[in-house]
C-alpha cells in the first residue's frame, strides 16, 4: 500500500526526514497531541462553569488564560496541522508526483510548529483569540501576550510556506497526463484553501507587527491614547480569520469527498460541482468579514454589503450538502466509523449554517452576538464539521498509515459518544445564548435557566472526554497490536475498484 | 460526474438563493426600522470602564452600575469607553452596541413596561468583565 509501509525506522529517521508521508506522519503526531491537550483545557472551562461560583479554577485571570490558549491551540496547532497531514500524505500521491514539490521546505514549515505551540503553552496569553486593541496593548500581561504574537507569526509563516508547497506540488508537479479537472476532490481542497491562506494571511502578520510595536510603545497603529484606531485592528484580523474559516473547513470537506463516495460504493454526484463550491467559497470568504462588526457602530450601509456578502457565501456550502446527501441517495452504504464520521460531520455543518444565517442577519446578530450562541455556532463547525470529519479520515488512513485496523466498535462506540456530546454542548449553548449569557466569563448570576443549561453543556462535554479517551486507546493499541489490515480493501466494500486514489507512488 | 442531468441540484441551489434573498431583504427593512431614532428621545451617556458602568442622564445627573429611565418614553445611548473595548447590553430588549475608546456608539431603546432587567458587558475586557454587571431600574413616569 500507498502511505508509509516501510519497514519500521527509529524515530530519529523519521524526523529528519523530508518525504512527504514521514512529514505527514510528524503532522499527524503533532497535531494529535494538541487535540488532546487543547481538549483537557475545554474540559476545564466546562467543569468551572458547572455552577455558579468558583469550583475548579482558582481566579478568572486563570480561566482567561484557559480558554484563550484552548482556541489558539485547536484552531492553530490542531485543525490547520492535521489538515496538513493528510495534504502531505494524499496530495503527492492524488497528482502522480514523487513527493511535496520542495521538500525541505515542507518540513521546515512543519519544524516550526512545535517551538510556536511551546511558546503559546509557555506564555498562556490571555487576551482571547483575537487578541484585540486596545486592550492587548495597554492591559494584557506580558510576556504571556508578546510570546503568543511571535508563536502566530511563526504559525503564519508556517501555514504559508506550507500552503505555497501544496499550490506548487497541485499545479506544476502533478503527471502531465493529468488535467486539472481529474484531479480528486480531496487536492482540489487543498489548492482552494492553499490560495485563501496565500491571499488572508499576510494581513493578520502585517497586523500582528503592527500589535507589537503598539505593545512596545514604539508606535500607537490601535491605540486611542495615541491617536489609534482599534477598529481598523478588527478589520485586519477579520480580513484574514473570515476566509480562514473556509481554510479550516475545505480540507475537512474535501476529506469527506474521499470517505463518503467510497462508502456509499458510488461515484460523486457531482464532480464539477464539486469544485465550483469550493472555488466560489475561496473567492466569496472574501466578501463578508465584516459580519463580526455589526456592533462596533458600523453605518447602516456597511452593515448591509457585508450581511449580502455573507449570505452570497450560503449557496456554495449548501451544495457540498447536496452533493454529499445525492452520493448517498440510494446507494449501498456500508457505516463503517470513517463514514459514520463523515455523515455525522454533514449532519453538523449543515444546522452549524443554518445558525451561521441566523448571525449574519444584521437585527438578529445583536441577540447573538458574544453571547452563548456564537460559540455554539462555531463549535458545530470546528468540531461538529472539523474535527468530525477529519477523525473520520484518521480511521480511514489507519489501516494505510499503521498496516493494521483500528477496533470498529471502539471506534464506533467514540463516535456515538462524541455525536451526542457535541449535540448536548453546542445546541445548548445556542439556547444559552439566546438567554442572555455572555461568552469569555468566568463566573455567571445564579439564574435557573443558565444553570440548567450550563449543566447540560458541561456533562456532553465529559461524554466527548470518555470519548476521546477511547479514541486515544484505540489508535495507541491497533497501531501496535490490532489485527493486519488487508490494504486492498480494509473496509471490506467489496474490491480494490472502491480505492481509486492509490496509484503507487513512483517512488517507493 | 457530466453524463447525468443535474436539474435537481439547480433547483436546491434557486431555492437556497430565493431564502437567502428573503432573509436578507427582511434583515434590511428590520435594521432600518431599528436604526431610526426617535427625536424626542433622551439622551443617556453610558461610560464602560474595567469594570463597571456610568451613565449620565441629561440633567447632569450620574448613576454607577445603575440605570432608572421611565416607562414609555425613548432613551438614546451615546456609549463610550475610557479604557478598553466592552459591549453595552441591555438583553432583554437587544440593546446592543460595543464601547470603543475614541469613539461614541449610539442605540436606542424605549422600554414599554415597568420591571428590572440586566446589563452586562459582553465584549470582553479583561480580569472582571464576568461581573462587569448592572441593573435597569423602568420606573412609572414621576412628572
Ligand atoms: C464554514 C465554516 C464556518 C466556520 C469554521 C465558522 C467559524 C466561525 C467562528 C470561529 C466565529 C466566531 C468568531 C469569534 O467571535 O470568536 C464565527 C462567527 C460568525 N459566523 Fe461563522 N463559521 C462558518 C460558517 C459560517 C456561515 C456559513 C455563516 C453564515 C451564513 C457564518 C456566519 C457567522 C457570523 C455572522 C458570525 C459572527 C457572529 C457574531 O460574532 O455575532 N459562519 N464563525
Ligand atoms: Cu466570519
Ligand atoms: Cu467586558
Amino acid at each position: 500500500m500507498t502511505l508509509e509501509l516501510q519497514k519500521p525506522r527509529p524515530i530519529w529517521q523519521i524526523m529528519f526526514s523530508t518525504h512527504h508521508t514521514d512529514v505527514g506522519l510528524l503532522y499527524l503526531i503533532s497535531s494529535l497531541t494538541f487535540l488532546f491537550l487543547g481538549g483537557s483545557l475545554a474540559l476545564g472551562i466546562r467543569a468551572e462553569l458547572f455552577l455558579p461560583g468558583s469550583q475548579i479554577i482558582a481566579d478568572s485571570m486563570t480561566f482567561n488564560r484557559i480558554f484563550t490558549v484552548h482556541g489558539t491551540t485547536l484552531i492553530f496547532l490542531f485543525i490547520i496541522p492535521f489538515a496538513s497531514a493528510v495534504g502531505n500524505y494524499y496530495v503527492p500521491i492524488m497528482v502522480r508526483y514523487k513527493d511535496m514539490a520542495y521538500p525541505k521546505l515542507n518540513a521546515i514549515a512543519f519544524w516550526m510548529i512545535p517551538p510556536a505551540g511551546v511558546l503559546i503553552w509557555l506564555g498562556f496569553a490571555d487576551f482571547t483569540w483575537y487578541a484585540t486593541p486596545p486592550y492587548s496593548i495597554i492591559s494584557a500581561p506580558g510576556p504571556a501576550a508578546d510570546m503568543w504574537i511571535f508563536g502566530l507569526k511563526i504559525l503564519g509563516i508556517s501555514s504559508v510556506l506550507g500552503a505555497l508547497n501544496f499550490v506548487v506540488t497541485i499545479l506544476k508537479c502533478k503527471h502531465p497526463d493529468m488535467s486539472i479537472g481529474q484531479i480528486p476532490l480531496l487536492a482540489w481542497s487543498f489548492l482552494s484553501s492553499s490560495l485563501i491562506i496565500i491571499v488572508a494571511i499576510p494581513t493578520f502578520a502585517a497586523a500582528l507587527l503592527m500589535l507589537l510595536t503598539d505593545r512596545l510603545g514604539v508606535s500607537g497603529f490601535f491605540n486611542p491614547a495615541m491617536g489609534g484606531d482599534p477598529i481598523s485592528y478588527a478589520h485586519l484580523f477579520w480580513f484574514t480569520f473570515h476566509p480562514e474559516v473556509y481554510v479550516l473547513v475545505i480540507p475537512a470537506i474535501g476529506m469527506m469527498y474521499e470517505i463518503i463516495p467510497r462508502f456509499s460504493r458510488k461515484p460523486i454526484y457531482s464532480y464539477n460541482s464539486g469544485i465550483f463550491a469550493f472555488v466560489m467559497l475561496s473567492i466569496v470568504g472574501f466578501s463578508s468579514w465584516a459580519h463580526h462588526m455589526y456592533a462596533t457602530g458600523m453605518s447602516f450601509t456597511e452593515k448591509t454589503v457585508f450581511m449580502v456578502g455573507t449570505l452570497a457565501a450560503v449557496p456554495a456550502s449548501a451544495m457540498h450538502v447536496f452533493n454529499f446527501v445525492a452520493t448517498m441517495w440510494n446507494a449501498r452504504i456500508r457505516f463503517s466509523t470513517p463514514m459514520m464520521w463523515a455523515v455525522g460531520g454533514i449532519a453538523l455543518f449543515f444546522s452549524a449554517g443554518a445558525g451561521g444565517v441566523v448571525n449574519s442577519a444584521m437585527p438578529l446578530d445583536f441577540t447573538t452576538h458574544d453571547t452563548y450562541w456564537v460559540v455554539g455556532h462555531f463549535h458545530l463547525f470546528v468540531m461538529g464539521t472539523i474535527a468530525f470529519g477529519s477523525i473520520g479520515f484518521l480511521y480511514y488512513m489507519f489501516p494505510y498509515v499503521t498496516g493494521r485496523m483500528y477496533n470498529e466498535t471502539l471506534g464506533k462506540i467514540h463516535f456515538v459518544l462524541s455525536f451526542i456530546g457535541t449535540v448536548l454542548v453546542f445546541f445548548t449553548q445556542h439556547v444559552l445564548g439566546l438567554y442572555g449569557m455572555p461568552r469569555r466569563i468566568y463566573d455567571y448570576p445564579p439564574i435557573p435557566e443558565w444553570i440548567a443549561m450550563n449543566q447540560i453543556a458541561s456533562i456532553g462535554a465529559m461524554i466527548i472526554g470518555i470519548s476521546m479517551a477511547v479514541f486515544l486507546a484505540n489508535m495507541i493499541h491497533s497501531s501496535a497490536k490490532g489485527k493486519l489490515a488487508d490494504t486492498d480493501d480494509p473496509f471490506g466494500l467489496g474490491g480494490k475498484y472502491y480505492y481509486p486514489f492509490e496509484a503507487k507512488n513512483p517512488s517507493h | 460526474m457530466s453524463g447525468h442531468s443535474n436539474w435537481p441540484e439547480w433547483i436546491y441551489v434557486a431555492v437556497v438563493i430565493a431564502l437567502m434573498t428573503w432573509v436578507g431583504a427582511e434583515a434590511w427593512e428590520a435594521e432600518r426600522l431599528v436604526e431610526h431614532v426617535p427625536a424626542d428621545a433622551k439622551t443617556i451617556i453610558a461610560t464602560g470602564q474595567q469594570w463597571f458602568w456610568t451613565f449620565e442622564h441629561e440633567d447632569g445627573t450620574k448613576e454607577i452600575g445603575e440605570l432608572h429611565v421611565e416607562v414609555g418614553k425613548a432613551y438614546k445611548f451615546e456609549v463610550v469607553s475610557t479604557d478598553v473595548n466592552h459591549s453595552f447590553n441591555i438583553h432583554d430588549y437587544v440593546v446592543l452596541i460595543d464601547a470603543i475608546p475614541g469613539r461614541v456608539n449610539t442605540v436606542w431603546f424605549a422600554p414599554d413596561k415597568v420591571g428590572e432587567h440586566d446589563i452586562q458587558c459582553r465584549e470582553y475586557c479583561g480580569l472582571i468583565h464576568y461581573n462587569m454587571r448592572g441593573t435597569l431600574y423602568v420606573t412609572e413616569p414621576t412628572s
